[in-house]
This record gives C-alpha cells, structure tokens and sequence, in this order.
C-alpha cells in the first residue's frame, strides 16, 4: 500500500511494490485529496519500495505535476533504481523532475549497470 | 476476430500457452505474473523480465482501458498467446474492443485519447523499446492484436560463441 504523509509544504507519497494502471488509479485520487485539502506545494515521489513500474506512474507523474507546477510547486522522484530511472528518463521527466537515487541504493544499482 | 498471419516459421515451437481473462484492471498484475513465470525456465536477467512484464502491462492495460472502454466488465476478455521458439518469446495479445483507427497517431509517444485518465501516451513506445519486434493489427469496432517478440537470456548465446 502507498503511505502519504504532509511533511511542512511537502507531500511525501510513499510508492507501492508495483505501479501498474489498477493502483494509479487510487494513488492519484488520494494525491490529489491532499493536494487540495493539505495545500501542499511541492510532491516528492518515492520510490524506495517500488520494484516494477509502467507508463502509468509516468502518468501518475505528470498529472501532479500539472497540478501544482502553475503555483510553483517541484516535484521530485527519490530513492529511484536503474530501472525506475531508465523508465523516467524515456519519458523525458528529467525535464520537469527532480530524479534522485539515495546513496546506499545508487550506488549498489550503479555498480551493476 | 483479429488475428496476426504469421508471414514464415522462423522456428520451432519449444513451448506455448495460452491464457483468457476479464478485462478488469486487477488482471495486469496478473498477466504479469504469468508471463513472468512463463518464461522463467529461460532463465531471464532481472533486466529481461522486467521489460517484458512491463510491455505486457502496456498491452494488457491498453486492451482494457482503450479497447474495452475501462467498462470492467466480466464479459470482456483480453486473450494472451504466448509461444517460446527456443530462446524466442513471442506474445500475442487479443481484444475484441472498439479497435484503433489510426494506428501510426496512437503509437505516437505522449499521444493519448484519453488525457482525463491521467494516462502519460508512453504505452506503445515502452512497448518498442523493451522488446526486439513490435506488430499492430487493428480494426475499428472488431478488435487489436499485438504481438511483441523479445529473446530471452543472453547466457545462451555467450554459450554458442564458444
């Protein structure tokens, strides 16, 4: 299950095992409830749990993005691995996302790539 | 029914199976599962498996919000045909939906007919870029048919080079 929690301006989603188009669904009704209750700014994606991802994280992506992007708002993708990031950067979000790996996770993924 | 000919045998058929389910969203987890097992016995990098799960769930998803209209309703079903040729996966991917009108347009990356739905247009171009063959087939009002092909495990070529 995905966890949201409203870090100061911030709203962290913490991302499921698998983002597929059944899950997206909810995750981005839920975002979108806090987006406007919460008044959050910016979103931070995180993808420490997440092993599988299609095009339809892409799209839960970039309809936050839409969202928030008019009031200024950042979104940003942490704790991606190689294949999240590869599925990212096809799809050209470096553009408008801030795509971070942590350090420990990076790095072991790097060294297999 | 839309069917894909298959112009000349490019092998022998090692393996097949052949799966039918509801149209309903909760089934992409499943076909994923399945194809996932499916190839398993090839010994598949993490990296192989996880294009070809993600291009079914393109697929799949496609058939079910696109071809069925998102309806999810239990008399709409998404048929997958899947052959191994040795190291060769082919899959097949059948609905009976409204059908594509122009096939070119919806393979476009980032194009989508249904931009309320949050979907991000990037479903065929996963599909081409995570497996070796991409063919469409589609006719409005009779259906789709994809089929990708991706060979699986590169341990054994590195084998026959030796």
């Amino acid at each position: 299950m995905e966890e949201f929690k409203v870090i100061d301006n911030y709203l962290m989603i913490r991302l499921p095992d698998e983002i597929d188009h059944h899950k997206s669904v909810d995750i981005s009704a839920k975002a979108d409830r806090y987006i406007l209750s919460k008044k959050v700014g910016n979103i931070v994606f995180d993808f420490e749990r997440t092993t599988f991802m299609d095009s339809s994280g892409i799209g839960i992506i970039l309809g936050r993005y839409k969202k928030i992007s008019c009031f200024g708002g950042k979104v940003y993708a942490i704790n991606t691995d190689n294949r999240i990031r590869r599925i990212l950067l096809m799809s050209g979000l470096q553009n408008i996302v801030e795509i971070m790996a942590t350090e420990n996770r990076g790095g072991q993924d790097d060294r297999n790539s | 029914m839309i069917e894909i000919v298959e112009k000349k045998d490019t092998g022998r058929i090692t393996n097949e199976m052949r799966i039918e389910f509801a149209a309903v969203s909760d089934n992409e987890s499943f076909a994923r599962m399945a194809i996932a097992a499916f190839v398993t016995p090839l010994n598949p990098t993490l990296e192989e498996l996880s294009d070809v799960k993600t291009a079914i769930s393109e697929a799949v998803t496609n058939s079910i919000i696109h071809g069925y209209e998102n309806r999810g309703s239990l008399e709409d079903k998404v048929c997958m045909n899947c052959r191994l040729k040795g190291d060769v996966l082919e899959v097949e991917i059948t609905d009976q939906g409204v059908g594509i009108e122009d096939i070119k347009m919806a393979m476009e990356p980032l194009y989508t007919s249904r931009p309320e739905l949050d979907r991000s247009g990037m479903g065929f171009a996963f599909m081409e870029a995570f497996m070796d063959n991409l063919e469409v087939k589609s006719e409005p009002d009779i259906g789709t048919c994809i089929k990708m092909c991706k060979k699986i495990g590169i341990s054994s070529w590195i084998d026959s080079e030796e």
